[in-house]
C-alpha cells in the first residue's frame, strides 16, 4: 500500500498539508469582504439620531431605527421568558433521567427541532397565534423565536449538569438535603455560568433571526411597545430596507446590519468570558 | 405532617421535570399536525398534483412543487459541494494538523464570526455586492446576466453552511483514537498517509453525517437565498438563471396568499420541508451518536 518512493512521499504529505492551510485561509477572505462592507456602510450612519430616532418617511433622509431596537429586545425577551425556564428544566430531566426509554425520545424531540428550518417555525407560529388572535403580533414573534431557542438551551443546560461531579450530588443527599432542593440550591447554581452560556447562545442564535417574523410580528414603522400589535425587529427592517428601492432606506440597512452584527459578536464574547471563568 | 410536605414538592419537582420534557415532544407533535392539518385543502384539491406539477399559478389555481423543489435541490447541492473542500480542510486544521496553536484561534475565530452573522445580512451582501459580481462575470462568458440566481443563491448557501459541516467533522476528526494514529506514524507513515489511509476512513461515516445535516440546514435557509435567488416560479434554466426554493417561495407568497388553497399550498411546502429536515436530522444524529459511542468503547 504505501510505496518506499521517499521524495514522493514526502511531496505528498507537505502537499497536502498546503491545500489544508490554503482552504483554511482562504475562508477568511469573504469573512472579511463582508466585514468591510458592512463596517464600510454601517459606521457612517451610525449617530446618535440613528440609534434614537424613528424611521423618516420616503424622501427625508436622516431618521433612525430605535422602534427595531426597542422591537428586538422586546421580541427576544417574550422568547426567552418562556423558552429559558423550560429548556433548564428538560435539560435537567434529559441529564437526571437519560438513560430512560422516554429520555432518548425527548432528546431525539429536541434535537429534531433544533433542525427544523425557521420558515416552518413561522408558519406554526402564525397558525398558533395569529390565526388565533385574528392580527400579526409582537407575541407570535416571540412564541416563534421562543421555539427556536429551546433546543439550544435545552441542550446546553444537560452537558453543564452532566459536567458536574457526582459527588457534589450524593454529599448533599447525604446530609438529608431533599432531592429537589440538591437538584435547585446546589446542582444548579454551580452550573450557573454553563446555563447562562446556553441562554446566550440561544439568545444570539435568535436575535439575527428574519424568516419566522416575516409573517409574526410582520414589522411596524411604529414605536410600539404593546405586545398583541405588530412589531419591527432589527432583521426585518434589514430585509425590508435592503430589498427597497429608496438609497435612504438602504444606508439605514447598513447600518441596521452593523449594529446587529456588533451586538451578536458582543454576545458571543461574553459568552466566552462566561465560559472562560468556569 | 413535615414529611408529607416534603414527599409532595419531592413528587411536585419530578412531575415538573416530566411534564416540560414530554411537553416538547407534545410540541413537535404538534407541529408537525399543524402543518398536516393547515395543508390539506391543498393535498385534497391538488392530490398527487402537488408533487408532480411543473407549474406554480396561483391565479388560475394550479399548484404544483416541481420548479421548487428542483430550486431546493439544485441550490443545497451545489452549496454543498462548494463547502466540502473547505470544510474539510478546516476540520482537518483544527482537529488534526494544528491542534492548540494561535493560529489555529484564528481559525477558529473565523469559523464563529462566519457562524456569527445573521442570515438576512449575508442577503443583504449578496444582494448588494456579490450578485453585481456574479453579473460581471457573466457577462464575458456570454450568459444571459441576472446576477440573481441559483448560482449566486448556491455561493452563499456555501459560505453559510460551512462553519456548520466544519465543526461536526472537527468533532469527529478528534475522536479518531490516538493509539491508531501513533501506530501508523510508528510504522514510518507521512502524516498525509495518517490521514489518508487512518484517520479519513475511520470517520467517514462521522464526516458524512456531518454534510447530511449540513445539507438539512442548507434546504431550509430562507433568508438570504429569498433575497439573491431572483424568485422566478419557473423550473430553473441554468445554473445561473432565476429559481426559487422552497423555504423563498414560502417567505414571499406566505403574507400574499389570500386564496385558501394557496395559503394550503404553501403550507404544504413547509410541511414536505419540515418532513426531509426531520428524516436528514435524525439519521444524521444517529450516525453520529453510533460514532460516538463505537469510538468510546474502543
Amino acid at each position: 500500500m504505501i510505496k518506499t518512493n521517499m521524495p514522493l512521499r514526502m511531496v505528498k504529505d507537505k502537499a497536502s498539508q498546503g491545500l489544508v492551510f490554503l482552504f483554511s485561509v482562504l475562508l477568511a477572505i469573504p469573512l472579511m469582504v463582508i466585514l468591510f462592507y458592512v463596517v464600510k456602510n454601517g459606521l457612517g450612519v451610525m449617530s446618535w439620531t440613528f440609534l434614537t430616532h424613528l424611521p423618516k418617511p420616503v424622501g427625508e433622509s436622516g431618521g433612525g431605527i430605535s422602534n427595531a431596537i426597542v422591537g428586538t429586545l422586546i421580541l427576544v425577551g417574550l422568547a426567552s421568558l418562556v423558552s429559558i425556564p423550560m429548556g433548564i428544566f428538560t435539560g435537567i430531566y434529559l441529564s437526571e433521567y437519560g438513560n430512560t426509554k422516554t429520555a432518548k425520545y425527548v432528546r431525539l424531540c429536541v434535537e429534531v427541532l433544533q433542525g427544523i428550518p425557521s420558515i416552518v417555525i413561522g408558519i406554526v407560529a402564525y397558525v398558533w397565534v395569529v390565526v388565533t388572535l385574528g392580527h400579526f403580533s409582537a407575541i407570535s414573534g416571540g412564541v416563534a423565536l421562543g421555539m427556536m431557542m429551546l433546543p439550544v438551551i435545552t441542550l446546553s443546560t444537560e452537558e453543564t449538569i452532566k459536567l458536574i461531579p457526582k459527588t457534589l450530588k450524593e454529599a448533599s443527599l447525604a446530609l438529608g438535603v431533599p432531592y429537589y432542593r440538591t437538584m435547585l440550591s446546589v446542582i444548579l447554581p454551580t452550573g450557573l455560568n454553563g446555563i447562562l452560556t446556553g441562554a446566550l447562545l440561544g439568545i444570539s442564535r435568535v436575535a439575527g433571526e428574519t424568516a419566522p417574523l416575516l409573517f409574526t410580528a410582520f414589522g411596524s414603522p411604529f414605536m410600539n411597545a404593546n405586545i398583541t400589535k405588530p412589531i419591527q425587529s432589527l432583521p426585518l427592517l434589514i430585509f425590508n430596507y435592503s430589498t427597497s428601492p429608496y438609497e435612504e432606506w438602504q444606508k439605514l440597512g447598513w447600518g441596521a446590519s452593523f449594529l446587529l452584527i456588533s451586538m451578536i459578536f458582543c454576545l458571543s464574547l461574553i459568552t466566552k468570558g462566561v465560559t472562560r471563568k468556569r | 405532617m413535615w414529611t408529607d410536605r416534603l414527599q409532595f414538592f419531592e413528587i411536585m419537582f419530578k412531575k415538573t421535570l416530566q411534564v416540560f420534557a414530554v411537553l416538547v415532544c407534545v410540541l413537535l407533535g404538534g407541529i408537525f399536525l399543524t402543518l398536516l392539518v393547515k395543508s390539506l385543502p391543498a393535498i385534497v384539491s391538488q392530490g398527487i398534483r402537488f408533487v408532480t406539477g411543473k407549474e406554480w399559478d396561483p391565479v388560475m389555481g394550479n399548484f404544483g412543487a416541481i420548479p421548487f423543489v428542483e430550486g431546493t435541490l439544485i441550490t443545497s447541492f451545489v452549496a454543498l459541494l462548494i463547502s466540502i473542500p473547505f470544510s474539510l480542510s478546516i476540520a482537518i486544521f483544527l482537529g488534526e494538523y494544528f491542534k492548540q496553536t494561535w493560529f489555529s484561534s484564528v481559525i477558529k475565530s473565523i469559523v464563529e464570526l462566519l457562524a456569527g452573522i445573521p442570515s438576512v445580512v449575508y442577503g443583504f451582501f449578496g444582494l448588494f455586492v456579490l450578485v453585481p459580481f456574479v453579473r460581471s462575470l457573466e457577462t464575458p462568458l456570454g450568459i444571459t446576466p441576472y446576477g440573481v440566481g441559483i448560482f449566486s443563491a448556491a455561493l452563499i448557501l456555501a459560505l453559510m453552511i460551512v462553519p456548520y459541516s466544519a465543526s461536526m467533522s472537527r468533532e469527529v476528526i478528534a475522536l479518531v483514537p490516538s493509539d491508531l494514529k501513533e501506530a501508523a506514524y510508528s510504522l514510518g507513515a507521512t502524516r498525509y498517509e495518517v490521514l489518508r489511509y487512518i484517520i479519513l476512513p475511520y470517520a467517514s461515516s462521522g464526516i458524512f453525517a456531518g454534510t447530511l445535516l449540513a445539507l438539512g440546514r442548507a434546504m431550509g435557509e430562507t433568508m438570504a437565498v429569498t433575497m439573491v435567488i431572483g424568485n422566478s416560479n419557473l423550473i430553473p434554466e441554468s445554473l445561473f438563471g432565476p429559481g426559487n426554493t422552497m423555504a423563498s417561495v414560502i417567505a414571499n407568497e406566505f403574507t400574499e396568499a389570500t386564496d385558501k388553497v394557496h395559503l394550503a399550498s404553501l403550507i404544504e411546502l413547509g410541511l414536505y420541508l419540515f418532513v426531509i429536515t426531520v428524516v436528514i436530522n435524525s439519521v444524521g444524529r444517529y450516525i453520529i451518536s453510533k460514532f460516538t459511542i463505537e469510538t468510546q468503547t474502543q
